[in-house]
């Protein structure tokens, strides 16, 4: 197998730095949009702080159509939503809007999930103090869940770079891209297999920060 | 302090309508420690959770310190809350937040200055006697610690009333004691008002002046713990009572009593002001008597000693029944004959259970009676025509 690696090297170091740029945007922007959809998910709940069955409905009939559509699908589908916003249908900016709106409603369910198991004898004890709905929110239900919710984003970082790999189809770059045009359409099964442990290395150092990260939090 | 006027609450509605509370009418006065016992779901919880307005009201009133509670809006209700303390059976502490943490909750709800506030949390730690654990989180406090830090922020802010929701419910017995006698102290020290939420009669008994009893919703029986303990109306509360002082002999124990002590034998009721150990001695010993302790116990309620000695007599027949009619002046006395003639006085042998109006009546035997007195190898003859007045309640007992 003939790879120039001295040409090849530089190309995989910026498609590395190109899959950063859009994971970490598009964590950033799921991430908080999620946290605020998941919020609202599980406190809009019934019997919960800010009982709304309206938004509560909405809220789950959406995330449970968005999640399930595949996102190969769905990064096409959302396109005239991203030309309007974004100006065009191509490029990184276009992959980061596609990823971010699919992540959001992936990472609104993450949270609620966690939020579910706080303890309601705590949030109890909060409103006993006379503490606001909002304010129990932001200093006891989110700090109280941040062992799991940190989890819970590590899972969501890894699932943002596995999206990222198809940036290519709507001509995004990144580590996906490099992969199969460098790879796949040239045979070249080695570089194939340099972008594969490239991307193993960037998980697993995901996962071992966002474990440390969540064993701080638990104060065991 | 607090008045409850035919409270009512009802969770659901239609066929799976449930009342929590029904119609209760109670008032807590400033100052004291209140109980309300009654067995898990009687609605004991929602109950006290009407008085900081966790729950509205469905119906009825609810006062507190001259506030309508069922009037208050979002912003009052908030005030309304800061100004009562409540203590939780499972702590509720914020495991991401220290002890220090925990406790100045609700003084940065209160907006007080971070100054004040570092100061207010070291004097309550060292109140509930935990100052060095000030930076330890609460995942690695022991049960009691973790509820003195309750204790703790409870009183954080001041608060004239306290609200303990089965505060010792997930304690041991030792930790229990210690927690009550923290309790006793923010009552008497600091004048807060308490409520005790509690399944347990004994921790009415150790800590409470006047107890309401609880079933279904409706408060059954309340008045001050002494005398709710000495003439229990209600079968519920006789059953607590029973489960808190076993100081008569039940029907078992008392079986194995004459097997042990053929002699006279009666139960002698120590109360406030009658019936003493050192009555029963000196009495004992104006008749020619001589008496050995068999069975009881004497405790402490509201203060005030309450309990019964089961004495064996031995003398002649009439300084028997001389020194038993004396007694019968100043106490209560039951007397529950020999092994040979035994009387099985029925008020005396289960306490605390319902009794026939007259003590002495022949009671009718119900089916569990006439289990214990069919059993073989007693002093009981089976065909006696004293039965035991009612089934026991309890098929295991005894002192402990
Ligand atoms: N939020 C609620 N929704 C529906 N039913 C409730 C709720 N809270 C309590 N109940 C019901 O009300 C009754 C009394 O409960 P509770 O006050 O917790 O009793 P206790 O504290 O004496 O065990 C129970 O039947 C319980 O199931
Ligand atoms: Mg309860």
């Amino acid at each position: 197998m003939n790879s120039d690696w001295s040409t090849l090297a530089p190309i995989l170091l910026e498609s590395l730095r190109e899959t950063l740029y859009m994971v970490s945007v598009t964590l950033l922007i799921s991430g908080a949009l999620g946290l605020l959809m998941g919020v609202l998910l599980y406190a809009t709940r019934r019997g919960n702080l800010l009982e709304n069955a309206a938004i509560f409905t909405v809220l789950n009939i959406a995330v449970n159509i968005v999640r399930p559509i595949p996102f190969i699908i769905f990064i096409t589908a959302v396109g005239p939503l991203t030309l309007m916003t974004i100006g065009t249908t191509i490029g990184n900016e276009a992959v980061i809007f596609a990823m971010s709106i699919m992540a959001s409603f992936i990472t609104a369910r993450i949270v609620e999930q966690n939020l579910v198991a706080t303890d309601p004898g705590v949030i109890e004890a909060a409103r006993a103090v006379g503490a606001s709905r909002l304010r129990i929110i932001l200093t006891v239900l989110i700090p109280e869940s941040l062992a799991p919710l940190v989890l819970g984003y590590t899972f969501l970082l890894i699932g943002i770079i596995d999206m990222s790999a198809l940036a290519g189809y709507i001509g995004g770059g990144g580590l996906g891209d490099f992969a199969i045009v460098y790879g796949y359409q040239r045979f070249n099964w080695e570089v194939t297999f340099v972008t594969v442990v490239v991307i193993v290395v960037l998980v697993q150092l995901a996962q071992v920060l966002g474990n440390w990260l969540a064993r701080k939090a638990l104060h065991r | 302090m607090i008045s409850f006027r035919e409270a009512t609450k009802v969770f659901g509605s239609g066929p799976d309508a449930v009342r929590a509370v029904d119609s209760v009418t109670l008032d807590v006065g400033e100052g004291e420690i209140f109980g309300v016992i009654g067995y898990s779901g009687a609605g004991k919880s929602t109950l006290v959770r009407l008085v900081n307005a966790l729950e509205t009201v469905t119906s009825g009133q609810v006062v507190v310190d001259g506030h309508d509670v069922t009037t208050l809006g979002e912003s009052e209700l908030r005030q309304l809350r800061a100004s009562i303390g409540m203590v939780f059976q499972q702590f509720n502490l914020m495991k991401s937040r220290t002890v220090a943490g925990n406790v100045a909750y609700p003084l940065k709800v209160a907006r007080w200055p971070k100054e004040r506030r570092k100061q207010r949390v070291a004097e309550l730690l060292d109140f509930v006697g935990l100052a060095d654990k000030a930076r330890t989180y609460p995942g690695q406090l022991s049960g009691g610690q973790k509820q003195r830090v309750g204790i703790a922020r409870a009183l954080a802010t001041s608060p004239k009333i306290l609200l303990a929701d089965e505060a010792t419910s997930a304690l041991d017995p030792d930790t229990t004691q210690d927690v009550l006698a923290l309790l006793k102290r923010v009552n008497r020290e600091l004048g807060v008002t308490v409520v005790v939420i509690t399944h347990e009669m004994d921790v009415i008994r150790s800590i409470a002046q006047r107890v309401a009893v609880m079933e279904h919703g409706k408060v059954v029986e309340h008045g001050r713990v002494y005398d709710v303990f000495a003439a229990p109306r209600e079968r519920a509360t006789r059953r607590f009572v029973g489960t808190a002082l076993r100081d008569r002999p039940t029907p078992e124990v008392l079986e194995r009593l004459r097997h042990r002590h053929p002699g006279r034998m009666v139960t002698v009721g120590v109360r406030d002001g009658q019936g003493s150990g050192t009555d029963l001695t000196a009495t004992l010993r104006r008749h020619g008597v001589d008496g050995s302790i068999v069975f009881g116990g004497i405790t402490e309620i509201d203060e005030r000693p309450f309990g019964s000695l089961t004495v064996e007599l031995a003398g002649d027949e009439e300084s028997i029944d001389a020194l038993i009619a004396e007694l019968r002046r100043t106490a209560d006395v039951h007397d529950l004959g020999t092994r040979e003639h035994p009387r099985n006085d029925p008020s005396a042998v289960v306490a605390g259970d319902e009794q026939p109006s007259s003590p002495d009546a022949p009671g009718i035997s119900g089916a569990g009676g006439a289990d214990e007195i069919a059993g073989p190898a007693t002093g009981l003859s089976a065909g006696s025509a004293t039965g035991l007045g009612t089934p026991p309640e309890r098929s295991s007992g005894g002192f402990q």
